[in-house]
């Protein structure tokens, strides 16, 4: 029932979405973009996560993303948006199937720590490379969508809807799977990988496959979000973008894929709204606000949902 | 239930500064002009330029919302509205800034937006900008890429791009040292300090032919230790170290190489070295080549705007005003000089008609003369100056200044600076 | 041959900075399992609390050799305020989290100390640089180096004899072993884990402020001083096996020397050599050079 329930949800909030897009004003809509984007991110992370992993180098796939997306238009002349996301697809596919075999063989802080000396190479290579404009990054082509290409501001609409789209469509899927054999799999590694292996199943061939695929949607991500702000630089590989993922997992919660969307939206929101009404301590705001979800919210806002739940 | 209480409101909280923010956004107030304001007020870059800017920009509004400016600025106001700025940290990055930016101009109802000291934050601005058709003036930014790359309708940018800072460094060193053989760097490790030295080493080898490269050192940019790159520089035995370092990197360098004596041996080339120089004046050696990207701070001229300005800044933070206060208080007045060269035709002009009299229009700074005369009329061109430091009965000073004339170190309309370098400068006027 | 020197000694003075930087990282990730970001942030209180102090000290004419023992003093007093600050008001409230968790409310800490600092010293960069000015130059096969740097080196050489002493030799280190290696068993044998812990977490942020505060004089101390650290300290950290002091002075000395190379030979791959190494030796030695492998779940 309750699963039901879920696809339910996540399929009616997604159709509603798509069809609000037009009408929300324009920079609550590129927000809400942005946010969509990271949640892609942050829903691979959730893959990780629920096999006991944390990786604190998705931003090397969202920066792989970001970097197809943007060379597919600038040097290919690509300008098809589903292109565009399939090269980061492939790229973050193919690099991550590499690295993956090395680092599925680490667990806890180790994991967490390699991965970030790779994502801290990319952004050491990306910012020496003056082709690829070094630190400043290089704009993005307006994408087409299948043919179709929109004018002016209505580009924007459309890239958001593919995000909706993209963002819920993974949802759905995702919730399917941590409910099917490979998913709960994922959790028996989480607990116990030794119990695994006697059950026939290869811990470490889990953990590769979740690596693999949670670098193909932060890639989604990073190309959605360069779509979106027409931008790409190396920014998008270091070491904080990587940390505001894991934060925005923390925030959500890892029970629910409807509750990781609902944080990387909270968690934008947050930030603008920190950066408007303080802009000398707008960082010690996000502390603060970091802070008291962690000590009140231990399992994230989504266990405040199901204790609300279960009161009522 | 104790925990559920208290964190309801802070959800609650932030949902409802979304809503406010949200209704604020509505009615909008007709009669102010919103001026976002964009630059670091946190990191790096906020002690020697976001702060300095932001001071500078303060001042400015003040005195124009006074009338207290002197000619041809003395009317109250920017197109007869008193201006009301937003201020906004630069800090987070591009894609942050995107959205800040949006923020700015659909949620806040900008008028326009000056900012932006990073280049990558220009380059990810711009498009945007003209997306939403609103009066962008970019105020710091170096690279000359923003324009090269592509035309823009909206955006302006009211300082010469950086390609003449390594320019003149170049030719001033050509005089200076007519023997020069072999050149050391140190430039930070981003697109601002490896534009620098490929600028500064093409230029060089285009001025005087077979001058060799000892080393090029590019450490991280905020490293603040350079041991082993000063003995990198010692044991390369150049005549001059070129550096376009800025902020604590800068000072920290400076110390360093002194305590190693390897000014004794190398002269020091600074192309961002103005705004340290009073704070350092006992540190760099005499006879150091500074320069201040254009002509700010101590190349500044002299006439009434300048000394309004230095008086005003003096007299209110205390300190003298470096070149980002320059850059930001002349990309103030050009929207000043813009809105009221509109009104002429249009009493209450809208910003399509401010834009189009911002477009190749010449207006007068703190700076001297400010020509909008690249990329057609949106990128302006300023002259150069170039000095050796001098301390002079305990007071830094800069002595041999050389000026050189916006044609002589700005590449002409139509080619980028790389290839203008490349080429060998055709076409300049010195 | 002068090159080979460079390296050598470039190298073993990046490496001291290094590790008087990592050392307080590493001993409160042993004791307390808590990878501390807001180290960066003690790092740069230090050198605030340094710059500050030595400012003030010859605004007053007073004589040299004072201002060195002022820079350890002012470390000694920002570390342990801000470290006792940050472990009795919040960390005590967290303790039992899981480390991936303990990291974000570390990153909570960075974020509201960086913006904290600016507050309290303001965006304008501190210079105190007659400490490192006033040490003059020594020459090493021919190559001017600054003294300060080189005492640095010393200054470190003294920090890991004593926390090894402190650790190995002391009654209050073996209780620190005991925690180390088993935190139940030490508090059914009835040791104080609590104390051990505001004890750990106090010297780990002198450590940092402590390495802030010997850095100040020779460079301008400017916001976003901490940030820049951290990362570097992870890396050195991470290559000598986290929690193990051994680690840290090998793993920095790899680091400091691979660097000092790269700048001599080959500038271009400065900007990720650090990583490199890290990369390197994890995948050899996924533990990092000197920690225990942990024991599997069963």
């Amino acid at each position: 029932m309750l699963r039901d329930r879920s696809t339910l949800a996540l399929a009616i909030v997604m159709v509603a979405l798509v069809v609000a897009g037009p009408f929300l004003p324009a920079w609550l809509r590129f927000v809400g973009t942005v946010a969509l984007a990271n949640a892609l991110a942050v829903l691979g992370l959730l893959l990780l996560i629920r096999t006991g992993l944390v990786s604190f180098g998705q931003g090397l796939y969202y920066c792989i993303g970001g970097y197809a997306a943007g060379v597919g238009g600038k040097d290919l002349g690509l300008t098809d948006a589903f292109a565009l996301l399939a090269l980061g697809i492939v790229a973050s596919g193919i690099i991550s199937a590499i690295l993956g075999l090395l680092l599925c063989r680490y667990r806890e802080i180790f994991f967490a720590m390699f991965s970030m000396a790779f994502s801290m190479i990319l952004y050491g290579l990306l910012s020496k490379s003056q082709k690829l404009g070094s630190t400043d990054g290089f704009n993005v082509v307006t994408p087409t969508f299948l043919g179709y290409a929109p004018d002016g501001a209505n580009v924007k609409v459309w890239v958001f809807g593919l995000a909706v789209v993209l963002a819920f469509g993974v949802g759905i899927v995702l919730h399917q799977h941590l409910r099917s054999g490979m998913g709960y799999a994922s959790e028996a590694v989480r607990d116990n990988e030794i119990r695994v292996e006697y059950l026939g199943v290869s811990a470490q061939y889990v953990v590769w496959w979740k690596y693999v695929l949670a670098a193909v949607l932060a890639a989604l991500g990073g190309g959605i979000q360069a779509l979106a702000s027409g931008h790409v630089g190396p920014e998008m590989a270091y070491w904080t973008t990587s940390g505001e993922f894991v934060f925005i997992a923390l925030l959500g919660g890892t029970a629910h894929v409807g509750a990781i969307i609902s944080a990387a939206v909270i968690f934008e929101f947050i930030k603008t709204w920190v950066t408007q009404i303080s802009p000398y301590t707008w960082q010690m705001f996000l502390g603060i606000v970091l802070l008291v979800i962690i000590m009140f919210l231990p399992k994230g806002l989504w266990s405040l949902l199901a204790r609300m739940r279960r009161a009522s | 239930m104790r925990h559920q209480h208290c964190c309801m409101p802070s959800v609650k909280h932030i949902l409802c500064a979304a809503t406010l923010s949200l209704a604020a956004a509505l009615p909008a107030a007709a009669q102010e002009f919103k001026l976002g304001v964009v630059t670091f007020l946190s990191g790096q870059a906020a002690g020697p330029f976001g702060i300095p800017a932001k001071n500078a920009a303060e001042i400015t509004v003040d005195a124009i919302n006074a009338g207290a400016l002197p000619a041809p600025y003395n009317k109250k106001g920017i197109a007869g509205m008193p201006v009301k700025m937003i201020l906004v940290d630069e800090n987070g990055g591009p894609s942050k800034q995107v959205t800040e930016y949006r923020n700015l101009v659909e949620r806040d109802k900008a008028d326009a937006v000056i900012g932006y000291v990073s280049s990558g934050d220009c380059l990810a601005i711009a498009p945007v900008a003209d997306e939403l058709k609103k009066l962008t003036i970019l105020f710091d930014c170096g690279a000359p890429r923003v324009f090269e790359e592509k035309d823009y309708k909206y955006v302006f940018r009211t300082r010469p791009h950086g390609a003449m800072d390594n320019v003149a460094a170049a030719r001033y060193v050509a005089d200076i040292l007519p023997n020069v053989k072999k050149v050391n760097g140190i430039n930070q490790n981003y697109a601002w300090g490896q534009d620098s030295w490929e600028d500064f080493t093409k230029s060089m080898a285009k001025l005087k032919p077979g001058v060799e490269v000892g080393t090029s050192q590019m450490p991280k940019l905020g490293a603040g230790t350079y041991s082993s790159e000063i003995s990198a520089l010692l044991l390369n035995d150049a005549q001059l170290v070129h550096s376009s370092f800025w902020g604590a990197d800068l000072e920290s360098f400076i110390q360093q190489a002194k305590a190693r004596g390897l000014y004794d041996k190398q002269l020091l080339v600074l192309t961002a070295g103005e705004p340290s120089m009073f704070r350092l004046a006992n540190e760099i050696p005499d006879g150091a080549v500074i320069g201040a990207r254009g002509p700010f701070g101590v190349f500044a001229p002299d006439n009434a705007l300048n000394r309004w300005f230095r008086d005003a800044y003096q007299k209110k933070f205390d300190s003298p005003p470096s070149y980002a206060s320059y850059v930001m208080s002349q990309a103030i007045l050009g929207l000043k000089a813009a809105a009221e060269k509109a009104m002429a035709k249009n009493p209450k002009p809208s910003g399509e008609d401010i834009v189009t009299a911002l477009e190749k229009l010449e207006f007068e700074a703190p700076s001297g003369t400010v020509k909008m005369s690249l990329a057609k009329g949106h990128q302006a061109v300023q002259e150069n100056a170039i000095g050796r430091f001098k301390l002079q009965g305990g007071k830094a000073t800069i002595v041999d200044v050389k000026r050189y004339p916006p044609e002589c170190v700005n590449p002409p309309e139509g080619t980028t600076a790389a290839k203008w370098i490349e080429a060998g400068f055709p076409g300049a006027k010195c | 041959m002068q090159t080979l020197i460079a390296i050598v000694v470039d190298g073993v003075i990046y490496a001291s900075w290094l590790f008087i930087v990592a050392a307080g990282l590493t001993l409160v990730y042993g004791v307390m399992r808590i990878l501390n970001l807001a180290h960066g942030s003690l790092y740069a209180i230090g050198a605030y609390a340094g710059a500050s102090a030595v400012v003030w000290y010859f605004a007053r004419n007073y004589p040299v050799a004072g201002s060195y023992a002022l820079l350890v003093i002012a470390a000694i007093v920002s570390g342990a305020l801000v470290g006792l600050l940050v472990e009795r008001g919040l960390l005590r409230l967290m303790y039992g989290r899981d480390e991936v968790v303990m990291v974000l409310v570390t990153y909570g800490v960075l974020l509201i100390l960086e913006d904290a600092i600016k507050l309290v010293f303001g965006v304008e960069a501190y210079t105190a640089f007659q400490p490192y000015e006033k040490m003059g130059r020594t020459s090493i096969g021919g190559m001017t180096f600054a003294t300060y740097d080189l005492a640095l080196v010393a200054v470190s050489i003294v920090v890991a004899l004593a926390l090894w002493w402190g650790v190995n030799r002391t009654k209050q280190g073996k209780l620190l072993l005991a925690v180390i290696a088993d935190r139940e068993m030490a508090t059914a044998l009835g040791i104080n884990v609590t104390r051990v812990f505001i004890v750990t977490f106090v010297i780990g942020s002198v450590l940092g402020a402590l390495a802030g505060a010997l850095t100040a004089p020779a460079i301008a101390v400017a916001p976003g001083l901490g940030v820049e650290v951290i990362v570097l300290a992870f890396a050195v950290v991470v290559t000598g096996g986290l929690g193990s002091i051994e680690g840290a002075l090998v793993g920095a000395l790899i680091i400091g020397i691979a660097r000092a190379a790269a700048v001599h030979l080959w500038p271009q791959v400065e900007l990720f050599v650090i990583y490199g190494v890290m990369a390197l030796v994890l995948a050899v030695r996924p533990q990092g050079l000197f920690a225990r492998a942990g024991a599997r779940k069963i």
